[in-house]
């Protein structure tokens, strides 16, 4: 990794931009910053783009209810549920809940982990020992098991994916940082600063972690892929927050409802489609990410 | 020998994270919300059974001596009593228990096996169409929520073509001698193909990933321009030269994707109500039947930190590269 990340004297956010160095050079990341940018307009303009409210139970102009419409009926883009709600208006709204999600989540696993591998890597000793024994202890911890008995007892709401992922996806996060953070440690600048008496919080905060940044960032953008998987699978469980419209509740929907009996694809296709997408734009732009950070690799 | 020590190190340390999950567990459990009584008796079990699971469980006592009964029971394999089923909890779990690994393993063979040769062959069609189109899709599929690609192929292969049955281990009415005649009979592999079908391409991406780095790795190496200047054919040199070396990691990473599929297990399994562990979890935490729940769960972690452990020491035996120290 370049040591002039550290050393440019430039102001602080332009130093966060430089030091993040979202790695658009990269034709697969610039497809994942381009679907991430999509997705995040989809999820501010919901509202504007949806035509339908996503919950509201919808009746036909002779006042039948307009249940199980296929794809493009009575003004239907993408049809309607077996209940009478607007397909094409859940998935503009789920967007909203998948990137609220995706993007908490992946704050708190990256900086979580963060603190804790900067933490355990720079002072070694008994905190590295503590803190990487409580990895393992977070290793140890089936993660979706335990996220669906922190759900099943907690009131329902997205956020029990959010804090299941702060309390045990760290771990990846945490690791790998702490390695990186022990070899740059012994770098000459960081001996340099520590000669001339720049306290742990200096070195900490302007040497070392401007260049562990992208690899938090990797880690993030891993994690909002798993913060959007694991709410589906929380939501399809039926342990999801009933009033929040989100793609897993869409799915755990039509499946209850015998959409996949009824052949009704137009239902269960679009939901999967869109994390996919949301999800592998994550993968994309990790792999930016490596390319950017490990370029010997080249691949 | 010296390298029995880092390894006895590891084996205690992964023990104390044992315990550690265990004691999560139970404090988990301990303070949901309800009585402290819920986590082990259900209202409609008789005065008999209650005074008894009370003695067991020692529940009229303080937390901490709970904690000490709960950890000695758990020690003689003494799990609780379900509430929907009427029985030890353990008897169940030994019972959902094949259903899962079979599950699990036959998936996760296909998928290694698949992976594989996939990744050598991408690897060596390096920079080809092929390769460059293939990769986003390998991408794709990891993805993909589990639950999804389930249900895509339920209504495709079961209830658009027929091919296979909707769920279950084997159709109503049918009687085996021995748990080892349902496991080869046709009945039960035609349920088992569609969520193994699922695993499998979920799972296939990992190890498909590894080999294609791996590979591409090793061909760099010298022996492996070596084995070209000598003249050797691409073939003898992807496939004795190159593969054997790139294969190490990947193999070793089969025990952490056991690890990991037992949890993607949960919801496959709820998808095409296979009855294995995953399953029976989120049966018991939906009714409630707390003994259950926590039997599942903690059998779930004892798979998943077991794998751990073998895959630390397949990582430490099997790969000449990682020093003992």
């Amino acid at each position: 990794m370049p040591e002039t990340v550290a050393d440019t004297h430039e102001s602080g956010v332009a130093r966060i931009f430089a030091a993040i160095r979202l790695p658009v050079g990269d034709p697969f990341a610039l497809a994942g910053l381009v679907i991430y940018a999509v997705f995040i307009a989809t999820a501010i303009c919901a509202p504007y783009i949806a035509p339908y409210d996503p919950s509201e139970i919808l009746y036909t102009a002779d006042y039948d209810l307009a249940s199980d419409l296929p794809p493009g009926a009575k003004g239907h883009l993408l049809g309607t549920t077996s209940l009478g709600r607007d397909i094409f208006s859940q998935i503009v709204w789920g967007a909203r809940s998948a990137l609220l999600v995706g993007f908490t989540a992946a704050f708190m696993v990256a900086f979580i982990g963060s603190i804790v591998g900067l933490l355990a890597g720079y002072f070694g000793g008994w905190v590295d020992a503590v803190l990487m024994r409580l990895a393992d202890v977070a290793f140890g911890i089936p993660f979706l098991p335990f996220v669906i008995v922190i759900s099943a007892f907690s009131e329902p709401s997205i956020w029990n994916t959010v804090i299941a992922m702060g309390l045990v996806l760290w771990r990846d996060t945490g690791r790998v940082i702490r390695s990186q953070v022990l070899s740059l440690r012994s770098r000459g600048y960081v001996e340099a600063a520590r000669v001339v008496g720049s306290s742990d919080l200096k070195i900490i905060l302007r040497h070392i972690t401007p260049n562990i940044l992208p690899l938090s960032f990797l880690y993030g953008s891993i994690a909002i892929g798993w913060a959007i998987l694991t709410e589906a699978s929380i939501s399809f469980l039926g342990f999801g927050d009933p009033d929040a419209i989100s793609w897993g509740f869409m799915l755990q929907d039509a499946f209850a409802s015998q959409a996949l009996a009824r052949q009704a694809y137009y239902w269960f296709i679009p939901p999967g489609l869109a994390i996919i997408l949301v999800v592998s734009a994550g993968f994309f732009i990790s792999r930016g990410y490596e390319n950017l950070l490990f370029p010997k690799l080249g691949r | 020998m010296n390298s029995l020590k880092p390894l006895l190190i590891r084996t205690l340390q992964l023990a104390l994270v044992l315990w550690a999950v265990v004691t999560i567990l139970f404090l988990m459990f301990r303070l949901m919300p309800g009585s402290p009584l819920a986590a082990y008796i259900d209202p409609t079990f008789t005065e008999e059974q209650q005074e008894a699971l009370i003695r067991q469980f020692g529940l009229d006592k303080p937390l901490w001596q709970q904690y000490f009964t709960y950890l000695v029971n758990l020690l003689k394999g003494e799990l609780g009593y379900s509430f929907r089923y009427r029985a030890p909890v353990a008897e169940r779990i030994w019972l959902l228990l094949p259903n899962t690994l079979i599950l699990t393993f036959s998936s996760l063979i296909v998928a290694y096996v698949f992976g594989i040769l996939a990744g050598a062959w991408l690897a060596w069609r390096r920079g080809s169409r092929v390769e460059v189109a293939a990769l986003p899709v390998v991408l794709a599929t990891r993805a993909m929520p589990e639950f999804w690609l389930g249900m895509v192929l339920l209504a495709i292969f079961s209830f658009s073509l027929g091919w296979f049955p909707a769920g279950g281990t084997r159709s109503a009415g049918t009687d085996y001698s021995s748990l080892w005649a349902l496991y080869t009979s046709a009945d039960f592999l035609s349920h088992l193909a569609l969520p193994m079908l699922t695993l499998a391409i979920y799972s296939q991406g990992l190890p498909l990933l590894l080999m294609r780095s791996n590979m591409l790795d090793v061909m760099k190496e010298d022996f492996v321009t070596m084995a070209k200047v000598k003249g050797l054919s691409s073939y003898a040199v992807v496939v004795r030269h190159g593969a054997r070396n790139a294969l190490l990691p990947v193999v070793t990473s089969f025990a952490i994707a056991v690890g990991y599929q037992l949890q993607g297990n949960v919801v496959v399994e709820s998808v095409f109500s296979w009855p294995g562990l995953g399953r029976e979890l989120v049966a018991a935490v939906l009714a409630s039947d707390y003994p259950l729940a926590q039997g599942a769960f903690l059998m779930i972690a004892i798979v998943v930190i077991a794998m751990n452990l073998i895959a630390d020491l397949l990582y430490t035996f099997l790969d000449p590269r990682i020093s003992h120290a």
